[in-house]
């Protein structure tokens, strides 16, 4: 079973979002995201000053077999990526959680509040 | 996740309750649910294939008996490749050619001697190649379908050493020998071979056996599962052609690099010269040389270069494309082949493939890309 911590918030693709205190957002792929595309090898990752609408295909993960899209939560401009995570593919294996991707200042507050919630996205994974 | 495209039902291996017990992620393959991989993962597959042994489910192939005196010259009629001068005990690599001089598929031929030929094709090519050996060969030889066999390899530089213990007799084989022991109870078609670059056996058991053998064969320390996944990267490794991706009807022999598989009897100036679809093709190939050919690459980057990827020159024009491209986790680097222009493909040329509309630089690389180490004896 996958760990859907309750402190963060979620899309459909299975990107996790954490709000900062600041009200920036940390965004990465969540465990079930992890477990699904086995083992990954490689990350390419937003510019810090992207901007990017919301839905955007904006950063590429890949495993082995394949290379999968990672989408913009919301509409807003890039700040940081995870050079660490770049550098150590195998941590967003290792712990989804802790090896975030990139993070972003969203455009707007009022699309963080829409977005899923830990019971919603445990719920939209139970039916995949 | 929903890679069923097709309406019919998903074949299974007899070996199918084993993987799911196992814990294997089940994936649609030619036609069947097999294994992409295990809980451990591909990378830990592939390692542990590499240093100990790696038990891969290949039930899905086809295995086809040709029986009669007349059987090794009737299959020459359709490969470009010695049969007839085949020794008992031995298994040839051989390709089945379009009147185009196109590879139909690649497969494994042994000499079980009495006049029988045991034959391995491709699972996704398995209907078309009976009905080419039916239509061709039924005249002059039996061509009888094993459905009833499952079909297990055993890989890894322990490979050896577990199949020994099984069965002491194997430890004279040496890479392409073949053999018929007694493993579980069971008649078996053993070959010194397979599809890793490895060490080890390709063991073709009866159906009701084969989970017995499976799980014997597990029970020992040094042997896990492996799914294709693994299987995939490290064959790639190993320099070995995927039929479909690296070879198909378009390709020729000479195109794809295999002129080593082509018997030097069976050439233009040999002493039984051609005889089979497409020898015009390919002896004109041999002769003229060919436009294109296939070569292994080796990405100067970290992102992996995949299939379909297109390889440009330093100006920017298109001069190949990529037919398989992965992550090599033996040499924790992407790896890569493809078709170039036969002017390019030497190795040290320098190229880049196009990866999501930016240049990657590749540079053409001879294979295997990790030596292979075969027992030779």
């Amino acid at each position: 079973m996958s760990n859907v911590p309750s402190t963060l918030k979620y899309t459909k693709s299975h990107e996790w979002i954490r709000v900062e205190d600041d009200g920036t957002l940390t965004i990465g792929v969540t465990d079930h995201a992890q477990e699904a595309l086995g083992d990954i090898v490689f990350l390419e990752l937003p510019e810090a000053g992207r901007a990017l609408s919301a839905g955007e295909a904006c950063a590429v993960i890949e495993s082995v077999k394949a290379a999968s899209d990672i989408y913009a939560p919301v509409a807003g401009e890039v700040i940081a990526n995870n050079q660490d995570a770049i550098d150590a593919p195998e941590s967003v294996n290792a712990d989804a959680y802790s090896a975030w991707l990139f993070k972003l200042a969203p455009a707007n507050a009022a699309d963080v509040a829409a977005l899923m919630d830990a019971a919603a996205y445990e719920a939209e994974i139970a039916q995949a | 996740m929903s890679d069923h495209d097709s309406a019919a039902p998903m074949l299974r291996t007899p070996l199918y309750d084993l993987h799911v017990s196992l814990g294997a992620r089940m994936v649609p393959f030619a036609g069947y649910e097999m294994p992409v991989q295990y809980p451990d993962g591909i990378l830990k597959e592939h390692n542990h294939t590499r240093s100990q042994a790696g038990l891969f489910d290949v039930s899905h192939m086809g295995q086809v008996m040709l029986v009669g005196p007349d059987a090794a010259a009737a299959l020459e009629t359709l490969v470009p490749v010695d049969i007839v001068d085949l020794p008992v005990g031995m298994q040839r690599y051989a390709l089945f050619l379009n009147e185009r001089g196109g590879v139909m598929d690649d497969l494994m031929v042994a000499n079980f001697g009495d006049g029988r030929l045991f034959v391995v094709v491709n699972a996704a090519c398995k209907e078309q190649d009976i009905a080419h050996m039916q239509q061709h060969l039924s005249g002059r030889c039996k061509v009888e379908v094993l459905a009833d066999r499952a079909l297990l390899a055993l890989q890894g530089p322990a490979a050896g050493a577990v199949m020994t213990r099984l069965a002491p007799e194997t430890a004279r084989m040496v890479f392409m020998n073949t053999a018929t022991v007694t493993l579980v109870g069971a008649e078996c078609y053993i070959s010194r071979s397979g599809y890793t670059g490895e060490d080890g056996f390709e063991i073709s058991v009866p159906a009701d056996k084969a989970e017995a053998l499976a799980k014997e064969l597990l029970s020992h320390p040094e042997v896990a599962p492996i799914g294709l996944g693994a299987r995939d990267s490290l064959r790639l490794e190993a320099g070995l052609c995927l039929y479909g991706h690296d070879l198909d009807q378009n390709t020729s022999p000479v195109e794809s690099s295999l002129l080593w598989a082509l018997s030097k009897v069976r050439r233009a100036d040999g002493a039984r010269p051609g005889g089979y679809p497409g020898a015009a093709v390919v002896f004109e190939h041999i002769a003229q040389g060919v436009a294109r050919k296939r070569v292994g690459l080796r990405p100067n980057a970290r992102v992996p270069v995949r299939e379909g990827a297109e390889l440009v020159d330093a100006d920017g024009r298109k001069v190949g494309v990529v037919t398989s491209g992965s992550f090599g986790p033996t040499l924790e680097a992407p790896v890569a082949m493809g078709y170039v222009e036969s002017a390019l493909a030497k190795p040290g040329t320098q190229l880049a493939a196009m990866v999501r509309g930016k240049p990657v630089p590749v540079e053409v690389a001879s294979t295997p890309f990790v030596p292979q180490r075969y027992h030779r004896g």
